[in-house]
């Protein structure tokens, strides 16, 4: 499973570089996570705009790692392809995630810009 | 003399059978999704097919077999209006004897609480239509349909 990241001041960018997050990579996206998120305190954004698929599993393993960063350092999305959107859709997932349409507005956001 | 033709030999249906384990039910889905008549549906709905399968197939390999090794068979088959699928495998019965009613965790909870599962039957039944469970001689079998309209 491999994650791109880049920090800036407020913001932790995780991009995805996979095309799918199912039950065969839910553990390992999991638990990568949690290694690029281990230091620092910034928001964390996360861009799934190269994610073709996901399934129940997936979906699981995000929020997951968004209750392991904890309320004080949100999980956001960006990037969502169709058919990630429509898993968040259904499963009214969007609903608990601030999701932005790319990692620019979302890391502009977060900049306060 | 030509060959007599396959009866089985259908542009309109894709069978395989595949082990019963994350990485075989990836390979299955690129190959169900990339051979007829799925290949030729509208992308919105190849994604739906892809989706229900992907929960059913795993959920054959997480419950019905758990710990154990088996295989699991999948036809789909096109039908007016919708995509037929089969689904055969030889683990565990379901629970009861039935399907899962599929109700959408709660979501209105303290972010530690939030659902980490139970999504799987919730998107299987708003992507399908005449769910159909059966169990005989140490067989599951679900039927279900697909219908091919882009969904709302």
């Amino acid at each position: 499973m491999q994650l791109k990241t880049q920090t800036r001041p407020k913001v932790l960018t995780v991009s995805v570089m996979e095309d799918r997050i199912d039950a065969a990579t839910a553990i390992q996206f999991k638990e990568r996570m949690r290694e690029v998120t281990r230091a620092g305190d910034q928001r964390v954004v996360l861009d799934l705009a190269r994610v073709q698929f996901l399934d129940s599993s997936g979906l699981g393993a995000i929020v997951a790692v968004k209750k392991m960063l904890g309320p004080a350092r949100p999980l956001e999305l960006s990037g969502l392809t169709a058919t990630v959107e429509k898993v968040f859709r259904l499963t009214r997932m969007d609903s608990i995630f601030t999701i932005h349409s790319s990692i620019e507005v979302a890391a502009s956001h977060a900049a306060g810009t | 003399m030509p060959p007599a033709p396959d009866p089985f030999a259908q542009a309109d249906t894709h069978d395989l059978v595949i082990r019963a384990e994350p990485a075989s039910v990836r390979a299955a889905l690129r190959r169900v999704t990339a051979s007829p008549p799925v290949v030729d549906l509208a992308t919105d709905l190849r994604s739906t097919v892809e989706i229900v399968l992907a929960e059913v197939l795993n959920n054959v390999a997480e419950h019905a077999y758990a710990e154990l090794e088996g295989h699991v068979a999948v036809t789909v088959a096109l039908h007016p209006g919708a995509l037929w699928c089969e689904v055969v495998d030889e683990g565990a019965a379901m629970p009861g004897g039935s399907l899962p009613e599929g109700r959408l965790p709660q979501t209105d909870l303290a972010e530690t609480d939030l659902p980490e599962g139970g999504f799987g039957w919730h998107l299987i039944r708003s992507m399908t239509r005449d769910l159909e469970y059966r169990r005989r001689r140490g067989t599951n079998r679900l039927n279900f349909l697909i219908p091919l309209v882009e969904y709302p």
